[in-house]
């Protein structure tokens, strides 16, 4: 039996990989556009926000796109652990998400906190699901198929 | 930022994202499929650790250069939103609301609840 994938080095090696550049560019546009301050000192940041949400969707057209074609074996897995569990998890990010949360209830902006946190949780499930909607459609146009996805994972 | 920082600051992002795929995995074999705890576990956990960092950095324990290695790379590539989204949709394409509402929801409130005792802890330490 193969071993498991979190234990191969070159799976671990692909996300590493992907990781890196997913950090990288959140780093750079977290840099170029930094967070609103609120009056209170607090800040508010649109940039993760919108990093996420366009993180989420990629994910789900890349995942529901992925498993359209067939099992996760060979190049498709390749690509799903450099792209999606390495470059778009190390891209998108929840700590930040929960800290900077906290940090707005901390400055007594829990409004802001609140439209935030729910902001970017309820937006990133439609981004998900407009990007596997998206992904079903690339494989149509592609190859002409419908075989189901429910209850593949990532 | 100096290019050294930014280089060390997403190559620490790439080894939180290869330790999300090795604890995920972990978890995974131990438990099974059927409820996607892994990335909860991870995100709640980082989330923690995040806080606790900013808290430090904010009281000047902690160096800005290790806050964002440890924070914005390490921290921010170990967590994730995308995976935890794309399971949550998953969950409620299966109909399985209570789960999709847990995995959504209760992930957030646990986060930003262990992000604030994070915090708290590298208050009452400065």
């Amino acid at each position: 039996m193969p071993r498991a994938v979190h234990l191969r080095w070159r799976y671990l090696g692909l996300v590493f990989i992907g990781g890196t550049v997913g950090t990288g560019l959140r780093e750079g546009l977290t840099l170029m556009l930094p967070p609103i301050t609120l009056d209170a000192g607090a800040r508010l940041p649109l940039t993760t926000m919108a990093i996420n949400l366009i993180g989420a969707l990629l994910l789900g057209l890349l995942l529901e796109a992925l498993v359209r074609r067939g099992l996760d074996v060979g190049r498709r897995r390749t690509v799903r652990l450099l792209l999606g569990t390495g470059a778009l998890g190390g891209f998108t990010t929840y700590s930040a998400l929960a800290t900077d949360s906290a940090l707005l209830v901390h400055s007594g902006a829990v409004g802001a906190a609140l439209a935030y946190a729910l902001g970017t949780v309820l937006l990133g499930g439609l981004a998900t699901w407009l990007g596997i909607v998206m992904g079903a459609a690339l494989h149509r146009r592609t190859q002409g198929g419908t075989a189901s996805a429910a209850g593949e994972n990532a | 930022m100096n290019p050294l920082l930014f280089v060390a600051v997403a190559a620490a992002g790439g080894v939180g994202a290869a330790s999300r795929l090795f604890l995920d995995g972990l978890v995974r074999t131990r438990v099974g499929g059927g409820f996607p705890v892994g990335t909860t576990i991870i995100n709640v956990s980082g989330s923690l650790l995040l806080g606790f960092v900013t808290g430090l950095a904010m009281n000047h324990l902690l160096a800005p250069q290790w806050s964002l290695v440890i924070g914005v790379g390490l921290l921010g590539g170990y967590t994730t939103l995308s995976t935890a989204s794309f399971e949550t949709v998953r969950l409620a394409q299966l109909r399985r609301y209570g789960a999709a509402l847990a995995n959504g929801i209760g992930m957030l409130v646990a986060a930003v609840a262990a992000s604030g005792v994070g915090l708290a802890l590298a208050f009452a330490l400065g």
